[in-house]
């Protein structure tokens, strides 16, 4: 009878252990979310989106440079990741048997891994040293690297849940290869696509790593591929660990609007995930 | 009439070996896309290597064990790097370890559904959204003062900034990635076998210890090990809050750096060929890391995806 006293106890002892460590995890996120929203939100208004960055010392600079910089960015990424992504993870669930296919999924998994300044070496080599100069383009690649093997993935995962049949019936009708995977596999796990490149796209817009010797940052706004150029990331990263309270504040509006960009597009992905679920 | 007819059959011919030429093109096109995620692994791991020959060439294994970090001399040796990675890395698993447990076994044993499980997921996905940059920022300007009390308080040097401090921000960055795996493996334990436990009049504390935790232990152990592959590679929040000091760090509570912080730091500034080849092998060095800590990782998840589909 004791004994189940206390076996009992260590099993309420435990859950409430379990509770208070899961639950106080959830601490940091509010007290980040307080912070931004305390700091960031009286340095936002309409001059803080379309005023370039002023000089120490005057107000009222903004950060429309940086806003446009990083919209320019993750096109770059996306044109270069998406079609190549979405080719690749077809190639991945369309061959998956293959010796060449393991070895390609292998490499994904590693492309994964890298850690995002070992990416942005590579666009230095790869393209800045080459053209010889800090350049949008450069940074684009960069990121775009770093979104391919998410875009890989979730279209490999969407395309699994696909009923072979549907396939079949397609080509049984004497539809071709290219149309049953273009006009009847690819539109039916669309959604799931779209999940993959959204949620890419909110991990690479608030990259920072790739983007210091590729994009490198610009005070002034800059829409030419070959010129450096700024964004929200580069940005607060610059102004945050400079000594000027005035560009503190700049900063922390410019996080705030981060944080909302990417927030809302990992809400959006959730929801298109949810409302147009894959299913058959 | 008859003339039609096989005009028509040849119309046909001709229309299916176009098709049999475009779909093998489109294969084709599929092919090159997965080959070009192989060149791309390739050519990163090429492109590091020749560019950090000189830098090997020049000081061959003491690159990995020379304290000196001295560009003016032109001695470079990564040893307080690769420390400062391996300290604050392996501090924040440990911090991270009991939180993300909680949370893979309140959500994958405890509270599979319901409000309290969807709050928590929620919370636990906005976190991993969240940019590692807004991490350092707010660790630079609300942590690093609170670590600096607590230093002043107990008579540490009160940097403030250091390891410790980036082994915090670390562990609240890597909770959401194991935690998230580790849900998912403990959810995956067969019903039945804890169902047998329960009928041998088991409380759930110990249906958790002697039958959820060692049937996951390989999922657990991989989410692990892949969360510390992402806190080796990490720089943004590192490089805020961990002071910058090329020095070999003398405790856990002084400033250092890591090898991707060295990088973020100095890669623009290096001037002459050694000093930016030296670099590049500290990023070689990074990569060959974190790539062998992946795949043990993926390894580990597949055994148990496998022992799990039996």
């Amino acid at each position: 009878m004791n004994l189940l006293k206390i076996r009992t106890f260590k099993d309420k002892l435990f859950l409430s252990f379990v509770l208070l460590f899961a639950l106080s995890s959830i601490l940091p996120l509010f007290f980040i979310i307080f912070y931004l929203t305390k700091q960031g939100i009286s340095a936002i208004n309409w001059h803080f989106l379309v005023n370039l960055p002023k000089p120490v010392g005057e107000t009222g600079g903004g950060i429309s440079n940086a806003i446009v910089g990083t919209f320019l960015l993750v096109i770059l990424a996306s044109a270069f990741a998406i079609p190549i992504g979405i080719g690749a993870g077809v190639y991945l669930f369309e061959f998956r048997r293959s010796k060449l296919a393991n070895v390609v999924r292998l490499s994904v998994d590693i492309l994964q891994g890298i850690p995002s300044i070992v990416i942005g070496i590579i666009a230095y080599l790869w393209v800045v040293k080459r053209m010889g100069s800090f350049s949008a383009l450069s940074g684009g690649i960069a990121l775009g690297v770093m979104m391919l093997p998410i875009v890989i993935k979730s279209t490999e995962e969407t395309l699994k849940l696909i009923p072979y049949s549907l396939k079949e019936a397609s080509l049984a009708l004497g539809v071709t290869y290219q149309r049953t995977i273009l006009k009847v596999i690819l539109p039916a796990g669309l959604s799931g696509i779209l999940t993959g490149v959204l949620i890419s796209i909110a991990r690479i817009a608030g990259e920072t790593a790739p983007l210091l010797f590729t994009a490198f940052g610009n005070p002034f706004m800059n829409i030419n591929l070959f010129k450096p150029i700024n964004s929200l990331p580069l940005l607060i990263y610059n102004y945050a660990t400079s000594p000027y309270p005035e560009w503190h504040k700049l900063a922390w509006g410019a996080s705030f609007i981060l944080i909302i960009f990417v927030l809302l597009l990992n809400f959006i992905a959730k929801g298109i995930a949810k409302r147009w679920k894959v299913q058959f | 009439m008859r003339r039609v007819l096989f005009s028509g059959k040849f119309i046909g011919v001709i229309q299916r070996e176009a098709n049999i030429d475009s779909d093998r093109a489109f294969k084709n096109i599929l092919y090159i896309s997965g080959i070009i995620v192989l060149i791309l692994v390739l050519g990163i791991f090429v492109s590091l290597t020749l560019n950090s020959f000189p830098s090997i060439k020049a000081f061959g294994m003491r690159f990995l064990t020379g304290k000196e970090w001295d560009p003016v001399s032109r001695e470079f040796g990564a040893l307080p790097f690769i420390i400062g990675t391996f300290l604050t890395s392996f501090i924040a698993l440990l911090i991270s370890i009991p939180f993300s447990l909680a949370i893979s076994i309140l959500l994958g044993e405890y509270y599979k559904k319901g409000i309290l499980s969807s709050t928590l997921n929620t919370t636990i996905e906005l976190l991993s959204g969240i940019p590692s940059i807004i991490y350092g920022f707010w660790g630079l300007f609300v942590l690093v003062p609170i670590v600096r009390a607590f230093e002043i308080k107990f008579g540490i040097s009160p940097y403030g900034v250091g390891i410790v401090t980036s082994a915090i921000i670390l562990a609240i960055m890597i909770i959401p990635y194991s935690a998230s795996l580790g849900r998912e493996v403990i959810s995956l334990v067969p019903a039945d076998i804890k169902e047998a436990a329960y009928s041998l009049g088991a409380t759930r504390y110990e249906v958790v210890r002697d039958v959820v935790m060692p049937y996951a232990r390989s999922g657990i152990f991989a989410g692990f090990l892949l969360s510390l592959g992402r806190a080796l590679g990490e720089t943004m929040a590192v490089t805020m809050v961990i002071g910058n000091s090329n020095l070999l760090p003398s405790s856990i509570f002084a400033p250092g750096n890591t090898m991707a912080s060295v990088i973020a730091n100095e890669f623009t500034e290096a001037t002459g060929n050694l000093y930016f080849s030296a670099l590049i092998e500290v990023g070689m060095v990074l990569f060959l890391l974190t790539t062998v800590i992946n795949i043990i990782g993926r390894i580990a998840i597949k055994k148990m995806a496998f022992e799990g589909g039996q």
